[in-house]
C-alpha cells in the first residue's frame, strides 16, 4: 500500500494555498511590525553600539528573518487537535488507518512548505532591498539553515501537539495554547536575540526546546556559533517532543469514553 | 429601553465566562502573561542599554503602563469589533442591522471579553511603579487620571476605523491587525526610536503618539527632543474625540454601503 504521508504533505501546502488573499493581508501585518520591531534594535545598537555578535546588519537580518520564520515554525493558530478532543471527532481520526501524530506532522510540513514561499521569502526581500541585510558568507549555510528550519518547525509541532492533547484531560485546552502563544515568542528569541538575556537566563534557555524554533535557524543563517551543535541540540528535541507526545496521545485516548455507540 | 437591554447583555456575557472559573482563570493569566512578555521584552533591552531613544528605563515604562492600560480598556471596551469579518461572511450582520437598536453596540456587546482584565492589570501595574517619580502638580495629576481614559477613548476609536476595511475587504482582518496591534506596539515605546516615515504613519496619521508618548512628556516635563511645542503634550482628549468623528465616519459610510454577502 502507498504510504499516506507524502499525500499529506502535499494535501497541507495545497490546503493553505487556497489562502492566497489572506497570506497577502498577512504579509502587511508582517511588514509593518517587522519595521516597528527593527526600530527598536537598531535604536538599542545606536545607543551601545554592536554588542553580542550583533550589528544593524545582522539585527535587521534577525528581525526580518523572524517576521518570516514566524509563519513558518507557527507558534499559534493551531487549535484543530484539541478542538476534535472536545468535541469528540477525534475517534474518527485515531480509528483511519495511519498513526495520527505523524499524519498531523506530514500536514504541518506542507503548511510550512506552503509558508516559506509566501510567508518568509517576501519580509526576507523586503528586508533585503531596503535595509542593510546579512547574507550568509558559505554557499552551505543555506543548505544548513533549510534543515534547521524544518527541525525547528518538527519542535514547534511537538510542543504544539503536547498542548493540543492536554485537552483529553483539560477538555479546553484554548487556556495552555494562549499562555504558549504569548510566551513562547519571547522565550524562543522570536523578540528579542536571546544573546541580549542576562547570562543566567541564556543558561537556562540553552536547556530548554525554545530556542531550538526561531534564535537557532536565524543563528545558523547569520553563521553564528557551530551549525552542527544547533542542529543536534533541534534534533534531540523534536525526537525528544515525539516521543512524548506519542505517550500522551496514548494516554489520553485511553480516557476516551464513545457515547451512544 | 436600549439602555436596559445592554446592561443585561453584558451582564449575562460575563456571567456565562464566569461559569467556569479554572478556564477564565487561566484566560486572565494567558492575557496577563501576553501583556508581561512586551514589558519584559524592555526590562531586557535595559540590561543592555541605560537610554532607549533618549528615554530611561523609568520613562520608557511608564509610555508602556500608559499603553498597556490604554489598550487593555480599549480591547475590553471594543475588541469584539474584530469579529465584523465573521459576521459579514456568515451573514449575521444582516441579522444584526435588521434588530432596532444600533449595529455597532449590538456588535461589541455580542461577547464582552472579561478576561482582558488581565491586560489593564499589567498596565497599572507598570504605571504604578513608574508614577512613583514623578513631581506631583494638580496638572499632572489630571494628566494621569485623564491620559489612559483618552488613550482607551482613541485606541478604540482606532480599532473601529481599522476594522470597518471588511466592508470594503473581504479578507481585511490582518490589514487592520497592522493599524490596531502595530499602533499597540508602536505606542509601548518612545516614539523618537521610530525613523521619520514609519514616526509619521504609525503614530500621527494613526495618531497613537497621543495614547502614551506625549502624556508621559506631561507627567515628566522633559523636553521633547523631536522639538513639538509644549500644549500638545495635553492635547490627547482633543485628538481622541477627533478620532472618534473619524471613526464614526467611516462606520457610517462602511454600514452604509454594506451590501450582504448575497448567500
Amino acid at each position: 500500500m502507498l504510504s499516506p504521508y507524502p499525500q499529506l504533505v502535499r494535501a497541507g501546502f495545497q490546503r493553505y494555498s487556497s489562502y492566497r488573499q489572506a497570506a497577502l493581508a498577512g504579509l502587511a501585518t508582517n511588514t509593518v511590525f517587522g519595521l516597528l520591531r527593527a526600530s527598536v534594535l537598531v535604536a538599542v545598537l545606536a545607543q551601545r553600539g554592536p554588542f553580542a555578535g550583533y550589528d544593524v546588519a545582522t539585527a535587521i537580518t534577525y528581525v526580518w528573518l523572524g517576521q518570516g520564520l514566524l509563519n513558518v515554525v507557527n507558534l499559534w493558530s493551531d487549535r484543530e487537535l484539541a478542538g476534535r478532543v472536545r468535541t469528540g471527532d477525534i475517534v474518527v481520526d485515531l480509528g483511519r488507518p495511519w498513526d495520527l501524530q505523524t499524519a498531523l506532522l506530514a500536514t504541518d510540513f506542507g503548511r510550512a512548505g506552503y509558508a516559506v514561499l509566501m510567508r518568509l521569502l517576501p519580509p526576507m526581500a523586503f528586508g533585503a532591498v531596503f535595509f542593510p541585510f546579512r547574507w550568509p558568507e558559505r554557499p552551505a549555510t543555506w543548505v544548513l539553515f533549510a534543515v534547521a528550519m524544518a527541525l525547528g518547525t518538527a519542535v514547534s509541532f511537538g510542543i504544539r501537539f503536547l498542548l493540543n492533547v492536554s485537552a483529553f484531560w483539560l477538555l479546553d485546552a484554548r487556556g495552555v495554547l494562549a499562555v504558549w502563544g504569548t510566551v513562547g515568542g519571547l522565550l524562543s528569541g522570536l523578540i528579542l536575540p536571546l544573546a541580549w538575556f542576562p547570562a543566567w537566563a541564556q543558561a537556562v534557555l540553552a536547556w530548554t526546546p525554545f530556542p531550538a524554533l526561531f534564535q537557532m535557524p536565524i543563528d545558523v543563517f547569520l553563521e553564528r556559533g557551530d551549525p552542527l551543535a544547533v542542529l543536534a541540540h533541534q534534533l534531540f528535541w523534536a525526537v525528544a517532543l515525539f516521543a512524548l507526545g506519542r505517550v500522551a496521545l496514548a494516554r489520553g485516548s485511553r480516557r476516551l469514553v464513545v457515547q451512544g455507540g | 429601553m436600549g439602555r436596559g437591554v445592554y446592561a443585561r447583555i453584558i451582564a449575562s456575557r460575563v456571567r456565562s465566562q464566569l461559569a467556569y472559573p479554572t478556564s477564565f482563570a487561566l484566560d486572565v493569566l494567558s492575557q496577563l502573561l501576553g501583556q508581561s512578555m512586551e514589558l519584559l521584552a524592555i526590562l531586557v533591552i535595559f540590561t543592555q542599554v541605560t537610554s532607549l531613544g533618549g528615554f530611561t528605563a523609568g520613562e520608557v515604562v511608564l509610555i508602556y503602563g500608559l499603553a498597556a492600560t490604554a489598550f487593555g480598556l480599549a480591547d475590553l471596551a471594543v475588541g469584539q469589533v474584530e469579529a465584523l469579518p465573521d459576521y459579514i461572511r456568515t451573514g449575521e450582520f444582516d441579522v444584526i442591522l435588521l434588530r432596532p437598536l444600533g449595529a455597532l453596540p449590538q456588535l461589541l456587546s455580542a461577547d464582552v471579553q472579561l478576561r482582558r482584565v488581565g491586560r489593564v492589570a499589567v498596565g497599572l501595574a507598570a504605571l504604578a511603579w513608574a508614577l512613583h517619580d514623578v513631581e506631583w502638580t494638580p496638572l499632572r495629576v489630571v494628566v494621569a487620571v485623564v491620559a489612559p481614559l483618552a488613550g482607551a477613548v482613541l485606541l478604540s476609536a482606532i480599532w473601529i476605523a481599522a476594522n470597518c476595511v471588511s466592508f470594503w475587504l473581504v479578507d481585511g482582518r490582518e490589514v487592520a491587525n497592522s493599524v490596531t496591534y502595530g499602533s499597540d506596539f508602536a505606542t509601548s515605546y518612545p516614539i523618537t526610536v521610530y525613523g521619520p516615515w514609519l514616526r509619521r504613519f504609525m503614530c500621527f496619521l494613526v495618531p497613537s503618539a497621543f495614547v502614551a508618548y506625549f502624556p508621559a512628556l506631561a507627567l515628566t516635563g522633559r523636553p521633547d527632543p523631536l522639538g513639538f511645542p509644549d500644549f500638545v503634550r495635553y492635547c490627547s482628549p482633543l485628538v481622541a474625540a477627533a478620532m472618534v468623528g473619524v471613526a464614526a465616519l467611516i462606520w457610517r459610510t462602511g454600514v452604509r454601503r454594506y451590501q450582504g454577502t448575497g448567500s
